[in-house]
């Protein structure tokens, strides 16, 4: 059945007439009316536009008009977003019933493309989180097992992948937020290089960390996305002005051969579950077997990144958090004749944000309060420094590097929502990245051995230089299909009578 | 290795404009002391030879060019207001409220 396909073999069946937008637009809908009950991927499905959307991509194919390569191809669009008209809402109750009366540069270029916008998927509040647990409007499920998280923040997203809901998604990774999702539901990730990918128009969280990035069931899929939605952009000031890389060619050359990877030391050993780093050695033995050296190198600053990210990232939240003061847009709450514009805030702000929100904004407060500012961010920033100086030492002897994407295969929903240190410990591995502004992938490696659950394996390389990510992946993708027979989410059962 | 108490949580709140329960605030207080002693570690290695980065691109003073486009109409700018009127948006009383 079509929707199982990937969206470069859709795109190709749009182009030689077998099916029509129109025709893989409804499909999809059809399976989301299907299986979200039990999934929970999207927020909001906008049926009415996506379908006018197909229909507009197939009249200008029939007018042979020139059309990008993913014209046509549905997409789930991570709720933190905006997206002109289409309630946005960023798993908060704080913007609920809000529609947002611009488009965001990525969902400009999608529709320069003609990518059809099936609606919004389900994510962490305010990007918080690493489970979706921390939604004002309940957790998606991971289809490989309903009752554990499909990680985090952007769980809506690849959970729409792995349940074929969509062939392709955005999402935001301040954290791992692309990452780890995709690691946990055996689906392809991609935190593009800081600035490689607009933010204008995506809700902020922490700015100098957040960038937003494509997700797909392939390693060429999420390339074909990626290109779709870099670039350049005036709109946002930390924009990169220079030429994307040749991310898609690389994507289809997938070639080792000679190239140095380097592992690195502190991001495995305790802490990683069994079946998670045999996978993660066996596709070292597989890049090893296709051509690669593979070095171990040494990052010794790395085991401070998580104390310093959960110093950076709550003060750039409170920072940013603080535009949600009911008075130009989302909820009011207790506007009523002589109670004063602060109180309406702070019974607002009670009201609107959840608990995770809470705590991050609380403790950023006190990060950059006077008395505690030198002690804490300003720490967090040099620490900041000396990650970036081990990234820049390491990649002097590799050209990229290599670790488990995620600690462990996808948890139970529920088991770690009331120890959020123990939540934290799920982006040991990705925030490295985020700290240094470089680009990671996460893509599957197998199933672990204990849970039959997927597991992800990640590469990262210098900033601007994602082509490189796209190489080294589609090179072990093709090695592990080779050695599986039949791609991973062959595997996801149990889902909708027609699955 | 720091203390965060009740009071300081509740100080923190009213800077950052939230009520919370007295329940809350002693969730917090609690919870917060164990975050802090987590993530202060940092001081461990933050030497005063090590420079602060604050963003991971060397960007400095990004201009673009001084030129009319189109932006919101006031309508639209003002359609998720929680009140407006005569096309701004309206507000509680803001005047009056701290000696």
């Amino acid at each position: 059945m079509i929707i199982k396909r990937n969206a470069a073999d859709m795109a190709a069946a749009l182009a030689n007439g077998e099916t029509t937008s129109v025709a893989l637009t409804q499909a999809h809908l059809d399976r989301i009316a299907e299986v979200d009950k039990d999934v929970h991927a999207f927020l909001y499905v906008d049926t009415e536009g996506a379908l006018a959307q197909a229909a507009l991509a197939d009249q200008k194919r029939a007018a042979g008009k020139k059309l990008s390569p993913l014209a046509g191809i549905p997409l789930a669009l991570k709720d933190v977003m905006v997206q002109k008209g289409i309630p946005t809402t960023c798993g908060s109750k704080m913007l609920e019933g809000w529609r947002p009366p611009y488009d965001s540069t990525v969902v400009s270029k999608l529709r320069a493309a003609d990518v059809v916008i099936l609606g919004k998927t389900n994510m962490d509040e305010f990007a918080m989180g690493s489970s979706t647990e921390n939604s004002a409007y309940g957790p998606t499920h991971n289809p490989w097992d309903l009752s554990r998280i499909p990680g985090g923040s952007g769980g809506g997203s690849s959970a729409s992948l792995a349940a074929f809901e969509a062939p392709l998604a955005i999402g935001t990774d301040t954290g791992g937020s692309i990452r780890q999702p995709a690691a946990v539901t055996g689906t392809v990730g991609v935190k593009p290089t800081y600035g490689g990918v607009s933010r204008y128009g995506l809700v902020a969280f922490s700015s100098s960390l957040d960038q937003a990035g494509p997700c797909g069931r392939t390693v060429l899929d999420t390339a074909l996305l990626h290109e779709t939605i870099a670039g350049h952009d005036p709109k946002d000031s930390t924009s990169i002005n220079a030429t994307v890389p040749a991310i898609v060619i690389a994507a289809k050359n997938g070639n080792v051969k000679g190239l140095k990877i380097g592992v690195i030391k502190e991001l495995q050993g305790e802490g990683y579950q069994a079946g998670v780093l045999n996978r993660f050695n066996e596709s070292l033995e597989l890049l090893a077997g296709l051509g690669a050296e593979i070095i171990e190198v040494s990052c010794s600053y790395f085991e401070y990144a998580l104390a310093a990210y959960y110093l950076i990232a709550p003060s750039e939240c409170s920072s940013n958090l603080a535009r949600f003061d009911a008075m130009r847009y989302g909820i009011r709450v207790g506007d009523k004749s002589g109670v004063s514009a602060e109180e309406v805030m702070n019974l607002t702000r009670e009201v609107g944000f959840g608990r995770e929100v809470k705590r991050r904004i609380i403790l950023g407060t006190y990060a950059l309060s006077s008395g505690y500012y030198d002690a804490y961010y300003g720490s967090a920033q040099k620490v900041r420094t000396l990650i970036k100086q081990d990234f820049d030492n390491a990649f002097t002897k590799t050209d990229v590097l290599v670790s488990p994407t995620a600690p462990t295969t996808a948890f139970k929903i529920g088991e770690k929502a009331d120890d959020p240190i123990a939540m934290y410990l799920n982006d040991i591995a990705t925030i490295p990245v985020n700290m240094a502004g470089i680009c990671g992938m996460s893509l599957p490696s197998g199933l672990a051995d204990e849970d039959n659950l997927p597991a992800g394996f990640q590469i990262m390389a210098p900033a601007m230089k994602d082509d490189r990510l796209y190489n080294v992946g589609a090179a072990l993708e093709s090695a592990l299909l080779s050695k599986w027979g039949a791609p991973i989410l062959s595997h996801v059962s149990g889902l909708g009578a027609r699955a | 290795m720091a203390g965060i108490s009740r009071d300081d949580v509740a100080n923190l709140a009213r800077l950052a404009r939230i009520d919370m329960t007295p329940a809350e605030l002693d969730h917090l207080a609690s919870e917060l002391g164990v975050i802090l002693n987590a993530v202060a570690r940092v001081q461990e290695v933050a030497g005063q030879n090590v420079p602060p980065t604050s963003h991971p691109l060397p960007l400095q003073n990004v201009y673009r060019k001084d030129e009319v486009v189109p932006s919101l109409t006031p309508e639209a700018a003002l359609s998720a207001a929680p009140a407006s009127e005569a096309q701004r948006f309206k507000v509680p009383k803001i005047l009056g409220e701290e000696a």
